[in-house]
């Protein structure tokens, strides 16, 4: 699929029960890239959300056009590394941007991603909630102790070059994405890890935005015993083969 | 034996880990443990054989330190929250002239 323009942005947006969240994004991201010039289109993929996400995505795009909103939705729940290999078929950007849909990740830092990527030509630029004023709003000292605990963990035993690890607001080269996509395994948190890891292991060039991360669902979906270790057998096995 | 001395990048973090471990450790051993004919002098050996010890106890406070520090920084986004509920209200009201309906 031939690219069109040089600065396109593609932003993948894997999408389940996001129905009140989805319109705001995609009206943060179009207004976003209106005002600072960029070519842009959105890819949904929903995984069949029973709470009719499909339904307002369609009507997102008889407003924004289906050359912006291109929804390309799947059967069931099937997880966030296949949302990204389906959506990335669809993308006809140069970059592609990955970010949560539920207000999370607020879409103004994209342009400060471009800006990066210009500034040092890098492969990747990764949104940071631990450095310069990135920062995370709702997150108790429980939470907040665990995150930097668990960082912190992970600095020593990976050395990742990158401050934020289980980030997931972030900008790719197309290519660099399909290249990694390729070799990525783990589910979850420790995905979007192995991402960070492999890129440093196949050269890629890595730069850093702070973030602001807004969690507004952490007082319903508490970080659980099972999350955690989870995350640490991941982070093990990252250690032990990489 | 070659693995052990190919660059780096080829070794995993375990790898590294041990490649480390091994080498500091027989340093230590060697130099702690020697039989009485090869010691070095008395209070290197005496600051030596608890060495090990000591970097693990100095390896916790560091960790402790450190994490500490950082949950004390860690930035509370309390404008970006105040932000997106103004951006989420003036979303809603631009869509629904725009023709969303929920």
């Amino acid at each position: 699929m031939a690219a069109r323009g040089p600065g396109r942005v593609s932003v993948l947006l894997p999408t389940y029960n996001e129905r009140d969240n989805l319109p705001l994004v995609v009206w943060l991201l179009a207004r976003t890239f209106g005002d600072s010039g960029i070519d842009f289109e959105i890819i949904i993929i929903d995984d069949g959300s029973p709470d009719g996400t499909q339904e307002v995505a369609r009507q997102l795009e008889k407003i924004y056009g289906s050359d912006k909103i291109l929804l390309r939705p799947r059967a069931k729940k099937l997880g966030l590394g296949t949302a990204y290999i389906h959506g990335m078929k669809f993308a006809t950007g140069n970059f592609i941007v990955i970010m949560d849909a539920d207000l999370s990740h607020h879409p103004k830092f994209i342009p400060e991603f471009i800006r990066k990527q210009k500034e040092g030509n890098f492969d990747i630029v990764s949104g940071t909630r631990y450095k310069g004023n990135g920062g995370v709003y709702g997150w108790d000292l429980k939470r907040k102790l665990i995150s930097r605990g668990a960082n912190f963990l992970t600095q020593v035993l990976l050395r990742p070059g990158a401050s934020d690890l289980t980030g997931s607001f972030r900008l790719y080269r197309k290519e660099v994405l399909e290249k990694l996509m390729e070799k990525c395994v783990s589910k979850g948190y420790v995905f979007q890890m192995e991402m960070i890891v492999r890129a440093r292991q196949m050269g890629f060039t890595i730069g850093e935005v702070p973030i602001s991360f807004v969690d507004r669902v952490y007082g319903e979906s508490k970080l659980g015993g099972n999350e955690i270790v989870s995350f640490l057998k991941g982070l093990l096995t990252l250690f032990a083969t990489t | 034996l070659s693995h052990a001395l190919s660059p780096q990048a080829a070794m995993t973090k375990l790898g590294q880990w041990l490649c480390g471990l091994a080498l500091l450790g027989s340093a230590w051993a060697a130099l702690a443990l020697a039989p009485p004919g090869l010691q070095p002098p008395a209070p290197l050996r005496q600051a030596l054989l608890p060495l090990p010890v000591y970097l693990l106890v100095a390896f916790g406070c560091y960790s402790l330190a450190t994490v500490g520090y950082r949950l004390a920084t860690f930035n509370d986004c309390e404008e970006a929250a105040a932000e997106l509920q103004e951006h989420i209200r003036a979303a809603r009201a631009d869509l629904r002239r725009r023709g969303l309906r929920l």
